[in-house]
């Protein structure tokens, strides 16, 4: 797909402050007063600011409060209506930190729980799409699970669980990779079966349907470069992964290296997420691309 | 409800013969007037006559080039390409609003437009790029099978097809019940092979496209050679006087 | 929530207030269209059921009407010429001062120098009218597009027997079996020929096309014959040779009803190679039965076709010997032609099975010509159809006569599930007008401007041989130009040859664009000045409702309505609508009034013709006899009781074809849904150039005044008649720089002979031909200022065979330089596997000039999209003797588009925009809107 900076970012971002808010919940670290009222203020940030986002990009966002509706069919709707219960469970439970020097330890864990499941939903909403075989493969949540609780445990200024994460994430993000590089062919799906004129022979496209642009060009067949992907997984391999795991691994535990860490692995992420939906070959190119 | 009915009354849809399809684009533009006209938000065009112009239409004319496995010469192949109103519709459970819904009278898929948020996730999940999101009225809009036609008592009855069935002039587009074996539609597909668009998807898609019919055969199966009545001129002369005796 | 069957929906809206039923101009098919209004706008169009056209369905232009209909780039008032020409440069004016303009200059003129008016009408389908209106005027200068579309066609198919495909009439469709197709520019009959190709699929019918470029129709074809462009002649003259050597022709067909039997004088002189007639001129036969030589239409004789006379041979025997000949055998011409010779006598053995061995037979009783009656009608299921890719070529008239004596031989020609003529033809070329450029000032012209020359003695030439008619049609270097030759005007009148001009007068044709070969130098030609700095051509008048490229070239702009705000007729006068079962006709009428200040064109007509007191459009008295259109179409009498619309004429609208004018026609037309049919009796359905119940129905309804029966001419007199002034005999002679060609080109039977740019040019030099189509959702200039129709093809790309491709290393992305011997442009790319190995093709008029059309300057249409128009000159290159020789067909004058050769390379770097660029132009209407959701 094409990846708007936008929709990188604020994904990015979420992910960490649902990420923030799981450790917070298990009381790792155990803040109360300004100190939870800072990291609290991270976390909604991360995560609101997130959502907000996608409710941003809605074309139609008046209807947007129907999207609580669908909860037994539609993992959208279940990252919806699981982010809000996430939030208000967590409202609780900083508010009574913040305010109240109380630790509601419940409502902690059950934020907990909601916030992982937020962001195995969120990842459901990708995973799902067998229209993206790079998507539709297992591994997926359990990226955007690491992802989240990675970021989450380096924003809890945990270095060596962090790291250990980071280890594990990276080694995990590497085999994604490779799996998803051989998706579209496992697939089944050709330019030969979308059009069933596999049974004649080879098939390629003459014509498009239209020379103008329109909404599944815009969105769904965008192709990075070969080379450019591979730079950008190298990139993302060293910012997320190698550089973060060095620093909080190998060196004594601090704030600063621990912030350069963080801020590496961010920069990782964003360099990933945005591979993540550049590299995304959506079944329907079969119709449009000319190779 | 973005649950997807277990049964339908009628599996309504299109066949299509890619074997007859001319590719002059009637279907394209018949759709695109009825479907401004009628259901739901007109099918806008941004940038109309700018310098990149970008509408919303719900089908579209493709043109492939097929290179035969046996080596003969490719074949050009129009491929028009609309909602398939699958009966496994991914587009339909991944709605998070219920906008998107499959009718259990008739199986069409439809958005309900007072409910589409259009966060694009319908257009994602199918495979076939038959969504498009109308960037003017923010809505996702799809074939309707011209539910607005089809049932439409202010117009004959004779015209209660589709806008872009009406309209075909080579005869490519045909509409009917697939869910009755003994439909017109249904004995069309049986005899000519009517297939699947990307079956591994797993969308079961009640659309089928008629395969076109085998092509470049003269050489393969020639006529039978012409004999020689005369190699000449004067030989030529001595058969036409017998042949027109004959007549 | 609601659950899905609880969602309610209206299913049964109300489609229309209204709807009005009237006719298609998105092309030039015309079929019948169902307008549905809502609040007073078109809301809706779809195609009218009950239509002869097209019953019901339409194609992806018709259906996008609306579109056209609410074009920015409509005109919106009349324009006069501010700036300087190419400006773009107008003021808006009122109509009175438009047509005082117009009458200032045309006025003088009439009444000194008439044909210092030259008047030529591009798309037009009112020729009978404007035509009328060019003869009152008094101007010879007068024709239609024809000469740049496909009069090698028409010319060929007339002269060979009395019509020609589209218009002319169709294959049988309901019955044959093999359908093949030539070269077709999709406009050209255009949702006829879908409907019947999906009709023949659905009876197990098959379609050979034969064609350099695979896409369209030759997409659905079973068959695709991938030939060589400009050997289209070669492959049918070898299918003939092949048809001859194995005695596959239809003898019984070939005596009765053509001249194969008419002896032919082999005596050296004057008469050489014309036919042997008796004391009536009647050509004369053998008879079968006595042996005698009796003319050939006597009751009761039937022609033998060995029989000879002395050296005096027939026809038939004249033909056996050119096509037995070895140059015409598969092996001789398959080189040529891009096919293998096993494949040509594969296609000839394919032809002579399905008409001999799958032969049909009606049990129908009809009468023939000789009055002898037969019970059966018997069909061949074969049939042929034929435009602008075999006509396009400077052999395409011999090529077009080929394939018309190829249907005959193979006795397919108006029989069952063969080639049917739609009424009012057939009409053999004797029953054409003749050719006339009589002028006398202030008078008409002595008759109708365009016709069909029977031999030199017809021709348009003064005593000094110099051509009366500013386009040189009917002069020895294009004698049977039966369509003028509108592609060489623009060029004629700036160089004064054959004489100046003083006003040029244009309707729908983009002269300054697409619609001219070599358009840089049109543009220049129409801009240029003389040594007094006044415009070498000194008035431009221009007529069109929208703003095309052409408008910025003009004095004086006439804006025109769109389609659905005027008044027309598709005349049987004209280029009807009929079908080969029924003579029909139609109207177009304003479903909508104008909302800009624009005026019909034929209206427009009118009101000058009234304000100069033109003969024939005023009485003795000087008064007007029609107000506008409308009422000339439904007063008008062309012969008594005979006039531009054959439904409900009389006075109470009870007569068809013949009866005085009805005050009433129009709505009579507009009740029955915007056209009239008149059905051929069934016993007239078939054979009817011999039919007499068909010529007896034809005189009835006021086709002809009397029978016309006729023999098919394959071999055609009046060429013979050419070729023996050449070789000096007869008083009219031509020049001496033309005979050989004359000789060789005008051959009495079929030939072949290379197109001329494959013996001007190099062809190692310029080793690729290169074509252009129209895509079957755009036509010509049109579809772009459609916001639907850009969006499906807003850009085009050159495409290129496999060969040719990975020869040079091209890359989807790439751009290339195509050179002519005239020219060069850089062009994008794109590969096309089903393609001639020796051919690339684009599409054609998809190029716009920045500024033009309402379109943003940065279009792609502007930027990327391109014109092969640059590559072609509407002259051969210079041979050195100082002659001008026109790139065009040497016996009809048809512009040679396709003869076009070229070279291809890769271009490094890749411009940024496709080459050449033009400056923009001002567009006098501004710029569409930005965006479009409209419902009513």
């Amino acid at each position: 797909m094409h990846p708007a900076p936008s929709v990188i970012v604020f994904t990015s971002i979420s992910g960490l402050g649902f990420g923030y808010f799981i450790w917070l919940g298990l009381g790792i670290p155990d803040l109360y007063g300004w100190e939870a009222f800072a990291a609290f203020f991270v976390a909604y940030a991360f995560s609101v600011g997130g959502l907000l986002a996608s409710v941003f990009h809605l074309a139609n966002k008046k209807n947007a409060i129907y999207s609580f509706s669908q909860w037994k069919t539609s993992w959208l709707s279940r990252e919806g209506i699981l982010s809000v219960l996430a939030l208000l469970a967590f409202a609780v439970f900083a508010i009574g930190r913040i305010f109240f020097a109380t630790a509601l330890p419940v409502f902690g864990y059950l934020g907990a729980a909601l916030a992982l499941l937020t962001v195995f939903s969120t990842s459901m909403i990708y995973t799902q799409l067998k229209t993206v075989p790079r998507w539709n493969m297992p591994i997926n949540p359990v990226l955007f699970l690491l992802y989240s609780v990675a970021g989450g445990a380096l924003l809890s200024m945990q270095p060596k669980v962090a790291g250990v994460l980071i280890v594990l994430l990276t080694a995990l993000q590497v085999a994604g990779w490779m799996m998803g590089d051989k998706r579209l062919a496992e697939s089944g799906s050709t330019k030969g079966t979308a059009t069933g004129l596999n049974t004649i022979g080879q098939v390629r496209l003459f014509e498009s349907a239209h020379t103008s642009r329109n909404y599944i060009l815009d969105e769904m067949v965008h192709m990075v470069g070969r080379k450019h992907a591979q730079k950008l997984r190298m990139i993302s391999i060293v910012a997320l992964g190698a550089v973060p795991a060095a620093l909080l691994l190998l060196l004594p535990p601090n704030l600063i290296v621990t912030l350069v860490a963080l801020a590496s692995h961010v920069i990782g992420v964003f360099a990933s997420r945005w591979l993540f939906f550049a590299e995304a070959e959506h079944v329907v190119g079969l119709y449009y691309n000319r190779d | 409800m973005t649950m997807l009915p277990t049964h339908t009354e009628k599996k309504l849809g299109l066949v299509i013969d890619l074997d007859t399809c001319v590719g002059c684009h009637g279907c394209v533009t018949a759709c695109k007037g009825w479907n401004t006209q009628n259901y739901g938000a007109p099918l806008s065009d941004m940038d109309a006559y700018g310098a990149d112009p970008e509408g919303t239409f719900l089908n579209r004319v493709f043109n492939y080039e097929v290179a035969p496995a046996d080596g003969g010469a490719s074949q050009t192949v129009h491929f028009p390409k609309s909602c398939l109103h699958c009966e496994d519709a991914p587009c339909v459970t991944v709605c998070p609003t219920g906008a998107s819904y499959k009718r259990v009278s008739d199986g069409i898929v439809l958005v309900n437009e007072d409910r589409c948020m259009g966060c694009g996730l319908c257009a994602w999940a199918c495979p076939y790029g038959a969504r498009e999101l109308d960037y003017d009225a923010g809505i996702m809009k799809k074939c309707t099978l011209c539910v607005d036609r089809i049932y439409n008592e202010n117009i004959p009855e004779v015209d209660r097809v589709p806008a872009c069935v009406r309209t075909c002039p080579a005869g490519a587009r045909h509409f009917g019940d697939l869910g009755d074996p003994d439909s017109d539609v249904s004995k069309l597909v049986a005899e000519r092979g009517g297939m699947d668009l990307m079956p591994e998807q797993g969308t079961k898609p009640v659309n089928k496209y008629l395969p076109p019919r085998p092509k470049d055969t003269l050489d393969k199966q020639p006529p039978k050679a012409l004999e020689t009545v005369a190699v000449e001129a004067e030989g030529f002369l001595g058969w036409l006087d017998k042949a027109l005796e004959k007549l | 929530m609601t659950r899905p069957e609880n969602i309610q929906i209206e299913t049964s809206p109300p489609v229309s207030d209204e709807i009005r039923k009237t006719t298609c101009y998105m092309c030039a098919c015309r079929c019948g269209i169902n307008v549905h209004m809502k609040d007073g706008q078109i809301a809706y169009i779809e195609g009218n059921r009950d239509h002869p056209v097209n019953q019901g369905v339409l194609c992806g232009k018709g259906s996008s009407g609306i579109m056209q209909h609410y074009a920015p780039s409509r005109l919106r008032a009349p324009l006069k010429r501010v700036g300087p020409r190419g400006s773009g440069e107008f003021e808006e004016i009122s109509w009175e001062e438009a047509l005082d303009i117009a009458t200032g200059w045309l006025e003088p003129i009439r009444q000194t120098d008439p044909k210092k008016l030259a008047f030529f009408t591009g798309r037009d389908q009112s020729q009978s009218f404007t035509s009328f209106w060019a003869q009152s005027y008094g101007t010879p200068n007068y024709a239609a597009h024809g000469g740049f579309c496909s009069v090698n066609m028409a010319a060929g198919g007339i002269y060979t027997m009395g019509g020609a495909f589209w218009e002319f009439g169709q294959p049988d469709w309901d019955r044959t079996k093999l359908f093949v197709l030539f070269g077709v520019a999709e406009d050209h009959d255009s949702n006829p020929i879908k409907i019947g190709i999906g009709k023949m699929k659905g009876h197990g019918g098959k379609v050979m096309g034969i064609n350099p470029i695979r896409s369209g129709y030759n997409a659905v074809a079973d068959e695709w014959v991938g030939i060589t462009p400009g050997t289209d002649g070669l492959l049918i003259l070898s299918i003939a040779h092949e048809l001859f050597r194995s005695g596959k022709v239809d003898l019984d067909y070939l005596r009765r009803y053509t001249n194969a039997g008419f002896l032919v004088n082999a005596e050296e002189g004057p008469e050489k190679g014309l036919f042997l007639r008796d004391a009536d001129g009647k050509p004369l036969v053998i008879d079968q039965k006595t042996g005698k030589p009796e003319a050939f239409d006597k009751p009761g004789v039937i022609a033998n076709l060995a029989a000879s006379q002395g050296e005096n041979r027939t026809v038939f025997q004249l033909m056996a010997e050119k096509y037995l000949a070895a140059e015409y055998a598969p092996e001789a011409v398959a080189e040529r032609c891009g096919l293998s010779a096993e494949r040509i006598r594969n296609i000839a053995a394919e032809f002579a099975r399905v008409a001999f061995e799958e032969e049909i037979s009606l049990d129908v009783e009809w009468t023939d010509w000789k009055g002898e009656k037969h019970d059966k009608m018997i069909g061949r299921p074969i049939s042929f159809h034929a435009m602008r890719g075999i006509s396009a070529h400077s052999n395409g008239f011999q090529t077009a006569r080929a394939l018309h004596v190829l249907q005959i031989l193979l006795g397919s020609v108006e029989v069952p599930g063969g080639f049917r003529f739609k009424p009012p033809y057939p009409k053999p070329p004797e029953a054409h007008p003749k050719p006339h450029a009589g002028v006398t000032p202030g008078k008409p012209l002595d008759g109708p401007h365009l016709g069909y020359a029977m031999g030199p003695e017809h021709l348009l030439i003064e005593e000094d041989g110099t051509a009366k008619r500013i386009d040189k049609a009917f002069t020895w270097e294009n004698p049977f130009s039966a369509h003028g030759l509108m592609h060489m005007v623009i060029s004629n009148a700036h160089a004064g040859d054959p004489y100046k001009i003083d006003t040029l007068f244009l309707y729908m044709a983009n002269m300054a664009w697409n619609s001219s070969m070599n358009t840089a130098d049109v543009i220049r030609m129409l801009t240029d000045k003389d040594e007094n700095g006044e415009y070498v051509i000194p008035h431009i008048i221009y007529s069109d409702a929208y703003s095309s490229e052409t408008v910025a070239y003009a004095d004086l702009i006439l804006p025109d309505t769109t389609y659905l705000e005027r008044h027309d007729c598709i005349s049987l006068l004209d280029r009807p609508i009929c079908e080969a079962e029924a003579a029909a006709d139609s109207i177009r009428w304003p479903v909508v009034e104008p909302d800009r200040d624009v005026r019909n064109f034929q209206t427009v007509l009118v009101q000058l013709a009234n304000k100069m007191g033109l003969p024939g459009f005023t009485d003795e008295g000087g008064n007007a006899k029609w107000v506008d259109y409308a009422d000339y179409i439904q007063n008008h009498e062309r012969r008594p009781g005979v006039g531009p619309l054959a439904g409900w004429r009389g006075k109470d609208g009870d007569k068809s074809g013949r009866g005085e004018a009805n005050p009433n026609q129009i709505e009579k037309y507009i009740e029955n849904g915007g056209f009239w049919i008149g059905h051929i009796p069934e016993e007239a359905q078939f054979y009817k150039p011999w039919n007499k119940a068909y010529q007896d129905w034809a005189v009835e309804i006021g086709l002809y005044d009397s029978p016309l029966f006729y023999a098919f001419n394959l071999y055609v007199e009046p060429l013979r008649k050419m070729q023996l002034a050449a070789e000096g005999h007869g008083d009219v002679q031509p020049p001496d720089h033309l005979r050989d060609r004359i000789q060789r080109t005008m051959d009495p039977l079929p030939t072949w002979y290379e197109p001329f740019e494959n013996t001007n040019v190099d062809v190692d030099e310029f080793p690729v031909h290169a074509l252009t189509q129209r895509p079957m959702q755009m036509y010509h200039s049109w579809g772009t200022q459609n916001a639907w129709l850009r969006q499906i093809t807003g850009k085009n790309y050159m495409y290129l065979p496999k060969k040719i491709w990975q020869e040079n290393g091209f890359e989807d992305g790439d751009y290339a330089r195509i050179t002519s011997v005239h020219g060069s442009i850089v062009v994008p790319v794109a590969l096309h596997e089903g393609l001639n190995d020796h051919t690339i093709w684009t599409w054609n008029a998809i190029g716009k000039r920045k500024g033009a059309w309402a379109l943003d300057e940065k279009a792609p249409e502007a930027t990327e999209g391109f014109l092969l128009n640059h590559l072609i000159h509407e002259l051969q290159p210079p041979k050195g003797d100082g002659m001008r020789w026109t790139n065009s067909d040497p016996v009809t004058g048809q512009a040679a588009w396709f003869d076009l050769r070229v070279k291809i390379e890769k271009a490094d770097p890749k411009p940024d925009e496709a080459q050449p660029v033009f400056p923009p132009i001002k567009s006098p209407v501004g710029k569409g809107p930005k965006n479009v959701a409209r419902k009513i």
